[in-house]
C-alpha cells in the first residue's frame, strides 16, 4: 500500500518535535478528519532556517510531514511556497489516492506557519501567500 | 524479522488442522460434481449433506434448515431481502442497531431505498442495544429484528436470547448475523428463538468463500440464484465441497472446546497490561465480551499508525480508524458508543484465538506500550 520512502519517513520521521523559537506555527486538519499537523518554523532573513512539525494521524499524515519539512528546510520563504502537494506526493514516491489529502495538508501546513510569521511581524500575508490557510479546516 | 504474531483472528483465521484434512479429498481425486449420478458425484453429495447434518447439531437447528452460500455478506444480503420480500404485504419496517456489520447496514440501506422504514437501536457506551427500546420500537408493521450476536470491533455480546424472545411474543421474524459468535460462544436457535441466522466458514476455521445461512423450515425463502436448483432450489450454483466440508470439520472441532477459556485468560491479561497505559480505554463490554477480542482506545493517536509499527515489529492487529479503512469517518461502532472523533480515531483490535500463546501476548505487551509512546511524542494532540 505504501512506498519504502513512505515506510522510511514514517518509521524515521525527520524534524519531528517542537520549536522552541518559531517565529511562525500553523496548524491544519482537524481531528474530526483524523489528521492535525502543526508546523512550526524559524525564519531568518526571508529562509527558512529552521522546521519541526507534530502530527497526529495515520503513516501518510506523519510521512508527508516529515517530507515536507525537509524539502523546505533552509529554503527561502518564496521557494517554500512554492512547493506543492504533488511534490510532496512525489518525493515519497507517490501515495496511495485515498491518502493524497495529507500531502495537501502538508502543503497547507507549511503555508499555514508562513502566514502565521507574516501576521505576527504585521504584514498581510493574503498577497504572498494567496490564500488563508489557517482558516481552512480539513483540507479537502 | 520473520516473525509473525497474528492477533487479527476476528478477520479471519488460519484454516484450521481438521478443516484442512477434510478438505483435502475433494481438492484431489474427489471432483465429482454432487449433482452427478456416479460415485464420485454421490461422494461428494454425501459429505455436503454429512456437513449440513453436524452443522445443524451445532446450532440447535434441522437439517433443513441449513444453506450453504458464499459468505457471511451473503448469507445476511439472502436472509434480509427475503424476509423483506416475504412480508411486505403485512409491512416494511425493519428494526436493526447501531452496531451492525456493514454486510446487513448497507443491505437495509438499499432496502430503505425501495421503500422500507428502518429504526436503528442505539446503544450505550459498552455497545448493549436496550430491550425496552426494542420493545417500543416494536410497530404493527415490523416485519424483521436483525442484530448480530456478536460485534466484530468490540466484542460484545448482544442479548439475542431475550431479542429473540421478544421477538416471538410479538410475532416479529428474528435474524442474527452470527459470524463472530458461532465458533466462539454456544449458539441454539431454538433455544434462542432466532428464526434466521447467518455465519461465515473461515472466522472459525474453515475456508474462505462459505458462508451459512439457518433458516427456519416454515419459511419458504425465495432464490437467491436461479438456475440448477441446488441448495432446494434457493441457491443454484455446484457446490463449493471442499468449502463446505472445511466448516463442518472446523466447527465440529471448535464446539469441543468451548468455553475457549485459555483465549479469555490470554485476552483478559492484555486488556488488564494495556489498560495501564495512561488515557487507553477498554472499548465493549468488559463482561459480556467475546472470548477472543481485546479493542481499545488510545487517546492523542491514530489507530493505522499503531497498525504500521505494529506491523514492523510481526505483529497483525486492526483498527476502526478512518485511515485504516480508506474513509474520513472513524468506525460506525466507535461512534455508536459515544466516542468523540479523535478519540475513535485511535482504535486498536486484538482479536485472539486459540494459536496466540502466552508468548505472543508478552511479545505484545513487551512491543506496544513504545509503540503508543512513540507516536504520542508526535502528536499535537497529547500534552
Amino acid at each position: 500500500m505504501y512506498s519504502e520512502k513512505v515506510m522510511e519517513h514514517f518509521t524515521n520521521p525527520r524534524n519531528v518535535g517542537e520549536l522552541g523559537d518559531a517565529n511562525g506555527i500553523g496548524e491544519v486538519g482537524n481531528s474530526k478528519c483524523g489528521d492535525i499537523m502543526r508546523i512550526y518554523v524559524k525564519i531568518e532573513d526571508d529562509f527558512i532556517s529552521d522546521i519541526r512539525f507534530k502530527t497526529f494521524g495515520c503513516g501518510a499524515a506523519v510521512a508527508t510531514s516529515s517530507m515536507a519539512t525537509e524539502l523546505v528546510k533552509g529554503k527561502s520563504i518564496q521557494e517554500a511556497l512554492s512547493i506543492t502537494n504533488k511534490a510532496v506526493a512525489d518525493a515519497l514516491d507517490g501515495l496511495p489516492a485515498e491518502k493524497l489529502h495529507c500531502s495537501v495538508l502538508a502543503e497547507q501546513g507549511i503555508k499555514a506557519a508562513i502566514q502565521d510569521y507574516f501576521d505576527k511581524k504585521g504584514i498581510d500575508p493574503l498577497p504572498i501567500i494567496g490564500c488563508d490557510f489557517r482558516c481552512s479546516s480539513s483540507g479537502e | 524479522m520473520n516473525k509473525l504474531i497474528y492477533f487479527d483472528n476476528a478477520a479471519t483465521t488460519k484454516l484450521s488442522k481438521p478443516a484442512f484434512d477434510a478438505m483435502l479429498p475433494f481438492l484431489g481425486d474427489g471432483y465429482g460434481n454432487p449433482s452427478s449420478i456416479y460415485s464420485i458425484g454421490r461422494d461428494a453429495k454425501n459429505a455436503i449433506e454429512n456437513a449440513r447434518s453436524r452443522i445443524a447439531d451445532a446450532i440447535g437447528a434441522m437439517p433443513e434448515e441449513i444453506y450453504f452460500v458464499g459468505g457471511g455478506t451473503e448469507s445476511d444480503n439472502w436472509a434480509i431481502k427475503s424476509v423483506a420480500e416475504m412480508k411486505k404485504s403485512k409491512g416494511r419496517h425493519i428494526i436493526t442497531s447501531a452496531i451492525e456489520h456493514p454486510a446487513v447496514l448497507n443491505t437495509l440501506k438499499y432496502l430503505e431505498t425501495e421503500g422500507y422504514e428502518l429504526t436503528h437501536l442505539s446503544v450505550d457506551e459498552h455497545g448493549q442495544i436496550s430491550l425496552d427500546e426494542l420493545r417500543s420500537s416494536i410497530r404493527n408493521d415490523t416485519i424483521l429484528i436483525t442484530v448480530m450476536a456478536a460485534n466484530n470491533e468490540i466484542g460484545t455480546i448482544l442479548p439475542i436470547s431475550e431479542i429473540g424472545k421478544i421477538a416471538r411474543e410479538n410475532g416479529v421474524l428474528f435474524h442474527s448475523d452470527a459470524v463472530q459468535a458461532v465458533g466462539q460462544i454456544p449458539i441454539n436457535v431454538r433455544e434462542m428463538s432466532i428464526d434466521l441466522l447467518s455465519f461465515s466458514g473461515h472466522k472459525l476455521g474453515g475456508a474462505k468463500g462459505v458462508g451459512v445461512l439457518y433458516a427456519k423450515k416454515d419459511l419458504h425463502m425465495p432464490p437467491l440464484l436461479h438456475g440448477g436448483g441446488q441448495e432446494r432450489g434457493g441457491r443454484s450454483g455446484t457446490e463449493n465441497v471442499a468449502g463446505i466440508v472445511s466448516v463442518a470439520a472446523a466447527l465440529d472441532d471448535k464446539l469441543l472446546r468451548l468455553p475457549l477459556r485459555s483465549v479469555e485468560q490470554m485476552r483478559d491479561r492484555l486488556i488488564k497490561e494495556l489498560l495501564t497505559i495512561p488515557r487507553t480505554k477498554l472499548t465493549g463490554d468488559p463482561v459480556n465480551r467475546l472470548p477472543g477480542i481485546a479493542s481499545f482506545v488510545f487517546e492523542g493517536i491514530e489507530g493505522e499508525s499503531i497498525l504500521l509499527l505494529l506491523d514492523q515489529c510481526g505483529i497483525c492487529a486492526s483498527s476502526g480508524s478512518a485511515c485504516s479503512s480508506g474513509s474520513l469517518e472513524p468506525s460506525h461502532v466507535l461512534m455508536a458508543i459515544g466516542l468523540p472523533h479523535e478519540i475513535a480515531h485511535g482504535s486498536l483490535r486484538l482479536s485472539l484465538g486459540e494459536d496466540n500463546t502466552n508468548d505472543e501476548i508478552d511479545y505484545v505487551l513487551e512491543k506496544l506500550p513504545g509503540i503508543i509512546e512513540k507516536l504520542r511524542d508526535m502528536s499535537p494532540l497529547w500534552q
